[in-house]
Protein backbone atom coordinates (compact mmCIF):
# COMPACT_ATOMS: atom_id res chain seq x y z
CA UNK A 1 0.00 0.00 0.00
CA UNK A 2 2.89 2.08 1.27
CA UNK A 3 6.51 2.23 0.53
CA UNK A 4 9.11 4.74 1.08
CA UNK A 5 11.96 3.48 -1.12
CA UNK A 6 15.55 5.20 0.08
CA UNK A 7 14.34 8.39 1.50
CA UNK A 8 16.68 11.19 2.81
CA UNK A 9 15.75 14.39 4.28
CA UNK A 10 18.11 16.91 5.43
CA UNK A 11 17.19 20.17 7.17
CA UNK A 12 19.65 22.58 5.99
CA UNK A 13 22.99 20.73 7.32
CA UNK A 14 21.25 18.47 9.77
CA UNK A 15 21.13 14.78 8.02
CA UNK A 16 17.05 13.90 9.68
CA UNK A 17 16.75 10.73 7.47
CA UNK A 18 19.43 8.74 5.76
CA UNK A 19 18.30 6.33 3.50
CA UNK A 20 14.96 4.76 5.13
CA UNK A 21 13.45 1.77 3.67
CA UNK A 22 9.60 1.19 5.36
CA UNK A 23 6.72 -0.58 3.69
CA UNK A 24 3.01 -1.01 5.11
CA UNK A 25 0.79 -3.67 3.37
CA UNK A 26 -3.11 -3.21 3.50
CA UNK A 27 -4.92 -3.95 6.62
CA UNK A 28 -1.71 -3.79 8.92
CA UNK A 29 -0.63 -1.94 12.10
CA UNK A 30 2.68 -0.81 11.40
CA UNK A 31 4.43 1.14 14.33
CA UNK A 32 7.76 3.37 13.82
CA UNK A 33 9.68 3.25 17.55
CA UNK A 34 12.96 5.14 18.55
CA UNK A 35 13.95 7.43 20.90
CA UNK A 36 13.73 11.31 20.50
CA UNK A 37 15.34 12.63 17.30
CA UNK A 38 15.55 9.38 15.92
CA UNK A 39 13.68 10.55 12.82
CA UNK A 40 10.20 9.30 13.50
CA UNK A 41 8.28 12.45 13.00
CA UNK A 42 10.30 13.55 10.08
CA UNK A 43 9.47 10.05 8.29
CA UNK A 44 5.72 10.34 9.32
CA UNK A 45 5.94 13.88 7.76
CA UNK A 46 7.63 13.04 4.79
CA UNK A 47 4.78 11.04 3.28
CA UNK A 48 2.90 14.44 3.62
CA UNK A 49 5.32 16.46 1.76
CA UNK A 50 5.85 18.48 4.79
CA UNK A 51 9.99 17.83 5.03
CA UNK A 52 12.67 19.07 1.99
CA UNK A 53 13.25 15.73 0.87
CA UNK A 54 16.54 15.72 -1.06
CA UNK A 55 16.20 12.18 -2.42
CA UNK A 56 14.09 8.82 -2.38
CA UNK A 57 11.21 7.96 -3.26
CA UNK A 58 7.73 7.73 -1.63
CA UNK A 59 4.72 5.41 -3.70
CA UNK A 60 1.22 5.00 -2.33
CA UNK A 61 0.29 1.83 -4.38
CA UNK A 62 1.55 2.94 -7.57
CA UNK A 63 1.36 7.18 -7.23
CA UNK A 64 4.83 8.75 -6.29
CA UNK A 65 3.60 10.90 -3.86
CA UNK A 66 7.20 13.42 -3.69
CA UNK A 67 6.03 14.25 -6.96
CA UNK A 68 2.46 15.73 -5.94
CA UNK A 69 1.86 18.88 -3.48
CA UNK A 70 0.92 18.85 0.16
CA UNK A 71 -3.02 19.41 -0.63
CA UNK A 72 -3.54 16.61 -3.06
CA UNK A 73 -1.98 13.84 -0.81
CA UNK A 74 -4.95 14.11 1.22
CA UNK A 75 -7.24 13.26 -1.83
CA UNK A 76 -5.79 9.88 -2.22
CA UNK A 77 -7.08 8.68 0.55
CA UNK A 78 -4.22 9.27 3.28
CA UNK A 79 -5.00 10.93 6.61
CA UNK A 80 -2.36 13.09 8.89
CA UNK A 81 -3.21 13.09 12.98
CA UNK A 82 -0.22 15.89 13.51
CA UNK A 83 1.90 15.44 16.25
CA UNK A 84 0.24 18.11 18.95
CA UNK A 85 -3.37 17.29 17.57
CA UNK A 86 -3.54 20.75 15.95
CA UNK A 87 -7.35 21.02 16.39
CA UNK A 88 -8.57 24.05 14.67
CA UNK A 89 -9.02 25.60 18.20
CA UNK A 90 -11.68 28.30 17.39
CA UNK A 91 -13.87 26.03 15.69
CA UNK A 92 -16.70 23.61 17.15
CA UNK A 93 -16.30 20.02 17.81
CA UNK A 94 -18.94 19.91 15.20
CA UNK A 95 -16.82 22.17 12.89
CA UNK A 96 -13.74 20.54 12.86
CA UNK A 97 -15.18 17.28 12.13
CA UNK A 98 -16.59 18.75 8.99
CA UNK A 99 -13.34 20.48 7.83
CA UNK A 100 -11.86 16.91 7.66
CA UNK A 101 -14.53 15.74 5.94
CA UNK A 102 -13.47 18.98 3.68
CA UNK A 103 -12.82 16.75 0.45
CA UNK A 104 -15.92 14.69 0.51
CA UNK A 105 -18.77 16.33 -1.29
CA UNK A 106 -21.42 13.38 -0.72
CA UNK A 107 -23.34 15.05 2.44
CA UNK A 108 -24.62 11.16 3.11
CA UNK A 109 -21.38 10.02 3.37
CA UNK A 110 -20.84 13.41 5.65
CA UNK A 111 -23.50 12.02 7.58
CA UNK A 112 -22.56 8.50 7.93
CA UNK A 113 -18.81 8.64 8.46
CA UNK A 114 -19.72 11.32 11.52
CA UNK A 115 -22.03 8.63 12.77
CA UNK A 116 -19.16 6.45 12.70
CA UNK A 117 -16.87 9.41 14.56
CA UNK A 118 -19.36 9.71 17.18
CA UNK A 119 -19.54 6.02 17.52
CA UNK A 120 -16.10 5.80 18.04
CA UNK A 121 -15.87 8.63 20.50
CA UNK A 122 -19.15 9.47 22.05
CA UNK A 123 -17.48 12.49 24.04
CA UNK A 124 -17.08 14.05 21.05
CA UNK A 125 -20.95 13.69 20.54
CA UNK A 126 -21.66 15.16 23.77
CA UNK A 127 -18.92 18.43 23.01
CA UNK A 128 -19.85 18.60 19.67
CA UNK A 129 -21.06 22.26 20.14
CA UNK A 130 -18.07 23.03 22.37
CA UNK A 131 -15.08 25.05 20.83
CA UNK A 132 -12.64 22.95 20.13
CA UNK A 133 -9.53 24.71 21.79
CA UNK A 134 -11.24 24.47 25.14
CA UNK A 135 -11.50 20.58 25.37
CA UNK A 136 -8.66 18.45 26.95
CA UNK A 137 -5.77 16.72 26.16
CA UNK A 138 -7.25 13.20 25.26
CA UNK A 139 -10.79 15.07 23.94
CA UNK A 140 -8.54 16.69 21.77
CA UNK A 141 -6.48 13.99 20.28
CA UNK A 142 -10.00 12.14 19.93
CA UNK A 143 -11.11 14.90 18.14
CA UNK A 144 -7.77 14.93 15.30
CA UNK A 145 -8.55 11.72 14.92
CA UNK A 146 -11.70 11.75 14.46
CA UNK A 147 -10.78 14.48 11.73
CA UNK A 148 -8.90 12.16 10.17
CA UNK A 149 -11.26 9.70 9.87
CA UNK A 150 -14.25 12.05 8.44
CA UNK A 151 -11.83 11.95 5.17
CA UNK A 152 -12.62 8.53 3.80
CA UNK A 153 -9.29 7.94 4.39
CA UNK A 154 -7.55 4.32 3.74
CA UNK A 155 -4.34 5.07 5.48
CA UNK A 156 -3.96 7.11 8.36
CA UNK A 157 -0.59 8.38 9.90
CA UNK A 158 -0.52 9.01 13.58
CA UNK A 159 1.80 11.07 15.23
CA UNK A 160 2.52 10.56 18.93
CA UNK A 161 -1.19 9.44 20.16
CA UNK A 162 0.10 8.94 23.44
CA UNK A 163 1.71 11.93 24.02
CA UNK A 164 0.62 14.09 27.09
CA UNK A 165 -2.11 12.05 27.96
CA UNK A 166 -2.62 10.57 31.09
CA UNK A 167 -2.08 6.77 31.02
CA UNK A 168 -5.77 5.64 31.26
CA UNK A 169 -6.71 7.87 28.40
CA UNK A 170 -3.86 6.31 26.53
CA UNK A 171 -5.37 2.98 26.91
CA UNK A 172 -8.97 3.86 25.54
CA UNK A 173 -7.26 5.91 22.87
CA UNK A 174 -4.91 2.30 21.39
CA UNK A 175 -8.55 0.81 21.77
CA UNK A 176 -10.03 2.76 19.83
CA UNK A 177 -7.33 2.53 17.10
CA UNK A 178 -7.34 -1.04 17.18
CA UNK A 179 -11.27 -0.75 16.45
CA UNK A 180 -10.60 1.39 13.53
CA UNK A 181 -8.14 -1.09 12.37
CA UNK A 182 -10.93 -3.73 12.31
CA UNK A 183 -12.77 -1.45 9.83
CA UNK A 184 -9.87 -1.99 6.88
CA UNK A 185 -8.32 1.06 8.10
CA UNK A 186 -4.64 0.79 7.59
CA UNK A 187 -2.52 2.65 10.52
CA UNK A 188 0.81 3.74 10.55
CA UNK A 189 1.83 4.79 14.31
CA UNK A 190 4.85 6.47 15.49
CA UNK A 191 5.48 6.35 18.94
CA UNK A 192 7.85 6.74 21.80
CA UNK A 193 5.37 4.35 24.16
CA UNK A 194 7.20 1.11 23.15
CA UNK A 195 4.62 -0.95 25.30
CA UNK A 196 1.80 0.85 24.17
CA UNK A 197 2.93 0.61 20.53
CA UNK A 198 3.76 -2.95 20.58
CA UNK A 199 0.05 -3.74 22.21
CA UNK A 200 -2.02 -2.84 18.54
CA UNK A 201 1.01 -3.25 15.60
CA UNK A 202 1.58 -6.17 13.45
CA UNK A 203 4.82 -4.78 12.49
CA UNK A 204 7.47 -2.74 13.77
CA UNK A 205 10.47 -0.83 12.69
CA UNK A 206 12.78 0.64 15.04
CA UNK A 207 14.60 3.90 14.38
CA UNK A 208 18.07 5.54 15.78
CA UNK A 209 19.90 8.39 14.07
CA UNK A 210 17.97 8.72 10.94
CA UNK A 211 18.54 5.12 10.05
CA UNK A 212 16.14 1.80 10.38
CA UNK A 213 17.45 -0.52 12.80
CA UNK A 214 16.11 -2.99 12.80
CA UNK A 215 12.33 -4.54 11.99
CA UNK A 216 10.07 -7.36 11.62
CA UNK A 217 6.62 -8.87 13.29
CA UNK A 218 5.64 -7.31 16.74
CA UNK A 219 6.51 -10.74 18.79
CA UNK A 220 10.32 -10.92 17.18
CA UNK A 221 11.00 -7.02 17.97
CA UNK A 222 9.93 -7.63 21.60
CA UNK A 223 11.68 -10.58 22.37
CA UNK A 224 14.77 -8.58 20.79
CA UNK A 225 17.45 -7.94 23.65
CA UNK A 226 18.50 -4.94 22.80
CA UNK A 227 14.35 -3.50 22.58
CA UNK A 228 13.94 -4.68 25.61
CA UNK A 229 16.92 -2.94 27.09
CA UNK A 230 16.30 0.13 25.73
CA UNK A 231 12.72 0.78 25.11
CA UNK A 232 10.86 -1.42 27.31
CA UNK A 233 12.31 -1.14 30.46
CA UNK A 234 14.68 -4.06 30.77
CA UNK B 1 -35.76 35.76 6.05
CA UNK B 2 -33.25 37.38 7.89
CA UNK B 3 -31.35 38.39 5.32
CA UNK B 4 -33.82 39.40 3.10
CA UNK B 5 -34.41 41.83 5.69
CA UNK B 6 -30.90 43.14 5.59
CA UNK B 7 -30.96 43.85 2.18
CA UNK B 8 -34.26 45.82 2.30
CA UNK B 9 -33.02 47.58 5.44
CA UNK B 10 -29.97 48.69 3.55
CA UNK B 11 -31.82 49.19 0.12
CA UNK B 12 -34.14 51.99 2.20
CA UNK B 13 -30.56 53.00 4.05
CA UNK B 14 -29.29 54.00 0.71
CA UNK B 15 -32.53 56.06 -0.73
CA UNK B 16 -32.80 57.85 2.53
CA UNK B 17 -28.93 59.10 1.97
CA UNK B 18 -29.54 59.71 -1.32
CA UNK B 19 -32.47 62.14 -0.28
CA UNK B 20 -31.42 63.34 2.66
CA UNK B 21 -27.86 64.25 1.47
CA UNK B 22 -28.92 67.34 -0.30
CA UNK B 23 -29.93 68.96 2.57
CA UNK B 24 -27.29 67.39 4.99
CA UNK B 25 -24.69 69.92 6.62
CA UNK B 26 -21.13 69.21 4.34
CA UNK B 27 -18.97 68.79 6.84
CA UNK B 28 -20.78 65.73 8.30
CA UNK B 29 -21.23 64.56 4.63
CA UNK B 30 -17.60 64.22 4.39
CA UNK B 31 -17.45 62.53 7.15
CA UNK B 32 -19.57 60.29 6.16
CA UNK B 33 -18.35 59.70 2.73
CA UNK B 34 -14.76 58.83 4.37
CA UNK B 35 -16.46 56.50 6.72
CA UNK B 36 -18.39 54.70 3.98
CA UNK B 37 -14.73 54.77 2.41
CA UNK B 38 -12.87 53.18 5.34
CA UNK B 39 -15.85 50.90 6.29
CA UNK B 40 -14.81 49.07 2.71
CA UNK B 41 -10.99 49.19 3.57
CA UNK B 42 -11.27 47.65 6.58
CA UNK B 43 -13.35 45.13 5.50
CA UNK B 44 -11.44 43.77 3.03
CA UNK B 45 -7.95 43.77 5.20
CA UNK B 46 -10.57 42.28 7.68
CA UNK B 47 -10.47 39.18 5.13
CA UNK B 48 -6.60 38.94 4.69
CA UNK B 49 -6.07 39.39 8.22
CA UNK B 50 -8.84 38.68 10.42
CA UNK B 51 -9.96 35.69 8.55
CA UNK B 52 -7.15 34.18 6.77
CA UNK B 53 -5.13 35.16 9.72
CA UNK B 54 -2.17 36.62 7.42
CA UNK B 55 -0.68 39.67 8.54
CA UNK B 56 -0.55 42.60 5.79
CA UNK B 57 0.03 45.85 5.96
CA UNK B 58 0.61 47.07 2.54
CA UNK B 59 -3.25 47.86 2.10
CA UNK B 60 -3.00 51.83 1.46
CA UNK B 61 -0.42 50.82 -1.74
CA UNK B 62 -3.73 48.80 -2.97
CA UNK B 63 -5.65 51.93 -2.61
CA UNK B 64 -3.30 53.88 -4.11
CA UNK B 65 -3.05 51.75 -6.78
CA UNK B 66 -6.83 51.36 -7.57
CA UNK B 67 -7.14 55.40 -7.10
CA UNK B 68 -4.70 56.29 -9.43
CA UNK B 69 -5.61 54.35 -12.05
CA UNK B 70 -9.45 54.90 -11.98
CA UNK B 71 -8.46 58.36 -11.45
CA UNK B 72 -6.37 58.10 -14.95
CA UNK B 73 -8.66 56.45 -16.52
CA UNK B 74 -11.07 58.95 -15.94
CA UNK B 75 -9.09 62.09 -16.59
CA UNK B 76 -7.89 60.44 -19.84
CA UNK B 77 -10.71 59.03 -21.10
CA UNK B 78 -13.38 59.67 -19.46
CA UNK B 79 -14.47 62.67 -21.89
CA UNK B 80 -13.94 60.12 -25.29
CA UNK B 81 -16.53 57.81 -23.59
CA UNK B 82 -18.83 60.26 -22.71
CA UNK B 83 -19.33 61.30 -26.03
CA UNK B 84 -19.34 57.72 -27.25
CA UNK B 85 -22.66 57.11 -24.90
CA UNK B 86 -24.00 60.72 -26.34
CA UNK B 87 -27.16 59.03 -26.82
CA UNK B 88 -27.97 57.68 -23.62
CA UNK B 89 -29.10 60.85 -20.64
CA UNK B 90 -26.06 62.44 -19.47
CA UNK B 91 -26.28 61.16 -15.62
CA UNK B 92 -26.77 57.40 -16.72
CA UNK B 93 -24.36 57.81 -19.20
CA UNK B 94 -21.27 59.29 -16.57
CA UNK B 95 -22.78 57.03 -13.86
CA UNK B 96 -22.10 53.60 -16.19
CA UNK B 97 -18.46 54.99 -17.32
CA UNK B 98 -17.71 55.34 -13.49
CA UNK B 99 -18.57 51.96 -12.53
CA UNK B 100 -16.53 50.65 -15.36
CA UNK B 101 -13.80 52.59 -14.01
CA UNK B 102 -13.94 51.88 -10.60
CA UNK B 103 -14.55 47.77 -11.38
CA UNK B 104 -11.05 48.39 -13.76
CA UNK B 105 -9.33 50.37 -10.98
CA UNK B 106 -10.39 47.51 -8.89
CA UNK B 107 -9.37 44.45 -11.09
CA UNK B 108 -6.22 46.51 -11.75
CA UNK B 109 -5.28 46.32 -7.43
CA UNK B 110 -6.71 42.67 -7.62
CA UNK B 111 -3.72 41.56 -10.20
CA UNK B 112 -0.91 43.63 -8.14
CA UNK B 113 -2.53 41.50 -5.33
CA UNK B 114 -1.94 38.22 -6.99
CA UNK B 115 1.83 39.52 -8.40
CA UNK B 116 2.30 40.52 -5.09
CA UNK B 117 0.91 37.42 -3.06
CA UNK B 118 1.82 34.48 -4.61
CA UNK B 119 5.88 35.07 -3.84
CA UNK B 120 5.26 36.59 -0.34
CA UNK B 121 2.48 34.73 1.24
CA UNK B 122 4.96 31.88 1.85
CA UNK B 123 6.09 34.47 4.34
CA UNK B 124 4.51 33.94 7.76
CA UNK B 125 3.82 36.89 10.64
CA UNK B 126 6.44 39.57 11.19
CA UNK B 127 7.98 38.35 7.34
CA UNK B 128 4.90 38.84 5.68
CA UNK B 129 4.33 42.02 7.70
CA UNK B 130 7.45 43.65 6.61
CA UNK B 131 7.49 41.95 2.95
CA UNK B 132 3.72 43.62 2.52
CA UNK B 133 4.71 46.82 3.92
CA UNK B 134 7.71 47.02 1.20
CA UNK B 135 5.58 46.55 -1.57
CA UNK B 136 3.03 49.10 -0.29
CA UNK B 137 5.93 51.55 -0.59
CA UNK B 138 6.95 50.22 -3.88
CA UNK B 139 3.70 50.91 -5.66
CA UNK B 140 3.71 54.42 -3.23
CA UNK B 141 7.53 55.58 -4.85
CA UNK B 142 6.28 54.29 -8.38
CA UNK B 143 3.51 56.52 -8.44
CA UNK B 144 5.61 59.36 -7.44
CA UNK B 145 7.85 58.70 -10.26
CA UNK B 146 4.71 58.80 -12.90
CA UNK B 147 4.62 61.72 -14.93
CA UNK B 148 1.76 60.86 -16.31
CA UNK B 149 -0.67 60.64 -12.96
CA UNK B 150 1.24 64.07 -11.86
CA UNK B 151 4.28 62.44 -10.41
CA UNK B 152 5.40 64.36 -6.77
CA UNK B 153 2.95 67.10 -7.72
CA UNK B 154 -0.01 65.38 -7.14
CA UNK B 155 -2.57 63.78 -9.88
CA UNK B 156 -5.73 66.86 -10.41
CA UNK B 157 -8.86 67.34 -12.30
CA UNK B 158 -10.55 64.41 -11.18
CA UNK B 159 -13.81 64.69 -11.79
CA UNK B 160 -16.26 64.87 -9.09
CA UNK B 161 -18.47 61.55 -9.17
CA UNK B 162 -18.34 60.03 -5.87
CA UNK B 163 -21.47 60.88 -3.91
CA UNK B 164 -22.31 58.83 -0.61
CA UNK B 165 -24.95 56.86 -2.65
CA UNK B 166 -22.07 55.63 -4.43
CA UNK B 167 -20.07 54.89 -1.62
CA UNK B 168 -22.85 53.35 0.68
CA UNK B 169 -23.68 50.80 -2.12
CA UNK B 170 -19.90 50.12 -2.48
CA UNK B 171 -20.18 49.40 1.06
CA UNK B 172 -22.92 47.45 0.52
CA UNK B 173 -21.09 45.47 -1.85
CA UNK B 174 -18.12 44.59 -0.02
CA UNK B 175 -19.67 43.23 2.91
CA UNK B 176 -22.32 41.12 0.89
CA UNK B 177 -19.29 39.30 -1.28
CA UNK B 178 -16.87 39.18 1.91
CA UNK B 179 -19.98 37.90 4.37
CA UNK B 180 -20.87 35.04 1.27
CA UNK B 181 -17.61 33.91 0.82
CA UNK B 182 -16.36 33.77 4.61
CA UNK B 183 -20.14 31.57 5.07
CA UNK B 184 -19.19 29.47 2.28
CA UNK B 185 -17.07 26.37 2.03
CA UNK B 186 -14.58 28.64 1.01
CA UNK B 187 -14.61 30.47 4.18
CA UNK B 188 -14.47 27.66 6.27
CA UNK B 189 -11.28 26.94 4.59
CA UNK B 190 -10.08 30.11 4.80
CA UNK B 191 -10.51 30.33 8.36
CA UNK B 192 -8.90 26.75 8.70
CA UNK B 193 -6.15 28.26 7.66
CA UNK B 194 -5.89 31.44 10.03
CA UNK B 195 -6.75 28.07 12.86
CA UNK B 196 -3.62 25.92 11.80
CA UNK B 197 -2.39 26.06 8.50
CA UNK B 198 -0.04 22.76 8.17
CA UNK B 199 -3.43 21.45 9.57
CA UNK B 200 -5.74 22.55 7.00
CA UNK B 201 -3.25 21.44 4.58
CA UNK B 202 -3.63 17.87 5.89
CA UNK B 203 -7.38 17.88 5.40
CA UNK B 204 -6.38 18.52 1.44
CA UNK B 205 -7.15 22.66 1.35
CA UNK B 206 -4.92 24.22 -0.88
CA UNK B 207 -3.60 26.89 1.31
CA UNK B 208 -2.04 28.84 -1.32
CA UNK B 209 -4.53 29.72 -3.42
CA UNK B 210 -6.85 30.52 -0.63
CA UNK B 211 -4.36 32.79 0.51
CA UNK B 212 -3.66 34.49 -2.73
CA UNK B 213 -7.62 34.36 -3.26
CA UNK B 214 -8.29 36.33 -0.07
CA UNK B 215 -5.21 38.82 -1.10
CA UNK B 216 -6.48 39.39 -4.29
CA UNK B 217 -10.14 40.29 -3.37
CA UNK B 218 -8.78 42.20 -0.38
CA UNK B 219 -6.63 44.28 -2.89
CA UNK B 220 -9.96 44.47 -4.87
CA UNK B 221 -12.10 46.12 -2.73
CA UNK B 222 -9.06 48.63 -1.60
CA UNK B 223 -8.46 49.57 -5.18
CA UNK B 224 -12.54 50.11 -5.49
CA UNK B 225 -12.14 52.24 -1.98
CA UNK B 226 -9.10 54.04 -3.76
CA UNK B 227 -10.82 55.09 -6.61
CA UNK B 228 -13.86 56.45 -4.63
CA UNK B 229 -11.46 58.48 -2.73
CA UNK B 230 -10.25 59.92 -5.58
CA UNK B 231 -13.25 61.15 -7.26
CA UNK B 232 -14.69 62.53 -4.30
CA UNK B 233 -11.45 64.69 -3.84
CA UNK B 234 -11.02 65.70 -7.38
CA UNK B 235 -7.03 65.30 -6.65
CA UNK B 236 -4.46 62.70 -5.43
CA UNK B 237 -1.03 62.99 -4.15
CA UNK B 238 1.37 60.07 -2.90
CA UNK B 239 1.24 61.53 0.40
CA UNK B 240 -2.06 60.05 1.30
CA UNK B 241 -0.92 56.88 0.85
CA UNK B 242 2.15 55.88 3.09
CA UNK B 243 2.46 53.57 5.62
CA UNK B 244 0.32 55.55 7.98
CA UNK B 245 -2.62 54.97 5.99
CA UNK B 246 -1.92 51.59 6.00
CA UNK B 247 -1.41 51.65 10.29
CA UNK B 248 -5.10 53.66 9.93
CA UNK B 249 -6.85 51.22 8.40
CA UNK B 250 -5.10 47.93 10.52
CA UNK B 251 -6.05 50.25 13.34
CA UNK B 252 -10.13 50.25 12.67
CA UNK B 253 -9.85 46.09 12.23
CA UNK B 254 -7.53 45.31 15.44
CA UNK B 255 -9.82 48.33 17.39
CA UNK B 256 -13.21 46.51 16.07
CA UNK B 257 -11.97 43.13 16.24
CA UNK B 258 -9.74 40.54 14.21
CA UNK B 259 -12.38 38.24 12.08
CA UNK B 260 -15.58 40.01 12.54
CA UNK B 261 -17.46 42.24 9.70
CA UNK B 262 -19.58 44.70 11.69
CA UNK B 263 -16.50 44.88 13.67
CA UNK B 264 -14.45 46.16 11.21
CA UNK B 265 -17.21 48.85 10.45
CA UNK B 266 -17.33 49.62 14.34
CA UNK B 267 -13.67 50.40 14.31
CA UNK B 268 -13.79 52.48 10.30
CA UNK B 269 -16.74 54.37 12.48
CA UNK B 270 -14.96 54.95 15.55
CA UNK B 271 -11.59 55.99 13.93
CA UNK B 272 -13.20 58.51 11.17
CA UNK B 273 -15.53 59.88 13.66
CA UNK B 274 -12.90 60.05 16.84
CA UNK B 275 -10.45 62.75 15.40
CA UNK B 276 -13.20 64.82 14.38
CA UNK B 277 -15.28 65.20 17.49
CA UNK B 278 -11.98 65.54 19.26
CA UNK B 279 -11.28 68.59 17.33
CA UNK B 280 -12.45 71.07 19.93
CA UNK B 281 -8.96 70.10 21.89
CA UNK B 282 -6.86 71.74 19.90
CA UNK B 283 -3.33 70.34 20.53
CA UNK B 284 -4.28 67.61 23.19
CA UNK B 285 -6.24 66.29 20.08
CA UNK B 286 -3.58 63.59 18.83
CA UNK B 287 -2.79 62.84 22.56
CA UNK B 288 -6.27 62.01 23.77
CA UNK B 289 -6.31 59.68 20.65
CA UNK B 290 -3.14 58.14 21.08
CA UNK B 291 -4.49 57.12 24.87
CA UNK B 292 -8.06 56.29 23.99
CA UNK B 293 -6.41 53.63 21.77
CA UNK B 294 -4.12 52.50 24.45
CA UNK B 295 -7.30 52.20 26.77
CA UNK B 296 -8.67 50.76 24.56
CA UNK B 297 -6.40 48.06 23.85
CA UNK B 298 -6.45 47.51 27.35
CA UNK B 299 -9.84 46.42 28.39
CA UNK B 300 -10.52 44.57 25.24
CA UNK B 301 -7.94 42.63 23.80
CA UNK B 302 -9.58 41.35 21.49
CA UNK B 303 -11.31 44.49 19.52
CA UNK B 304 -14.71 45.65 20.08
CA UNK B 305 -16.57 43.49 18.90
CA UNK B 306 -13.95 40.08 19.15
CA UNK B 307 -14.77 37.86 16.04
CA UNK B 308 -18.19 37.76 16.67
CA UNK B 309 -20.81 39.20 14.52
CA UNK B 310 -24.01 41.42 15.39
CA UNK B 311 -26.86 40.87 13.74
CA UNK B 312 -30.87 41.77 13.42
CA UNK B 313 -31.16 38.37 14.42
CA UNK B 314 -28.93 38.57 17.32
CA UNK B 315 -30.44 41.70 18.46
CA UNK B 316 -33.67 40.46 18.60
CA UNK B 317 -32.98 37.35 20.84
CA UNK B 318 -31.09 39.45 22.95
CA UNK B 319 -34.02 41.65 23.30
CA UNK B 320 -36.61 38.62 23.96
CA UNK B 321 -34.42 37.36 26.53
CA UNK B 322 -34.57 40.31 28.61
CA UNK B 323 -38.43 40.64 28.15
CA UNK B 324 -38.82 37.50 29.50
CA UNK B 325 -36.91 38.14 32.55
Amino acid sequence: MLSIKDLHVYYGGIKALQGINLDVKEGEVVALIGANGAGKTTTLRSIFRLTPIVKGDIYFYEINLTKLPSYKIASLGIAHVPEGRRVFPNMTVKENLEMGAYLVKDKKVIEKNLEFVYNLFPRLKERQKQLAGTLSGGEQQMLAIGRALMSNARLLLLDEPSMGLAPLLVQEIFSVLKKINEEKITLLLVEQNANMAFSIAHRVYVMETGKIVLSGPTEEIANNEAVKKAYLGG
Amino acid sequence: MRRNLLTLTILILILFLSVLSKNLDPYIYQILVFFGINSILAVSLNLINGFTGQFSIGHAGFMAAGGYFSAALSVYQGEKLLNILSFLPKDLAQGAIFLVFLILGGLFSAILGLIIGIPTLRLKGDYLAIATLGFGEIIRVAILNLDVVGGPRGFPGIPKLTDITWVTFWAFIAVVVIYRIINSSHGRAIISIREDETASESMGINTTYYKVLAFSIGAFFAGIAGGLFAHYLMMLHPSSFTFMRSVEILLMIVLGGLGSITGSIFGAFILTVLPEALRGFAHLRLIIYSLTLIIMMLVRPSGLIGNREISFYRIFKFLRRKGIN
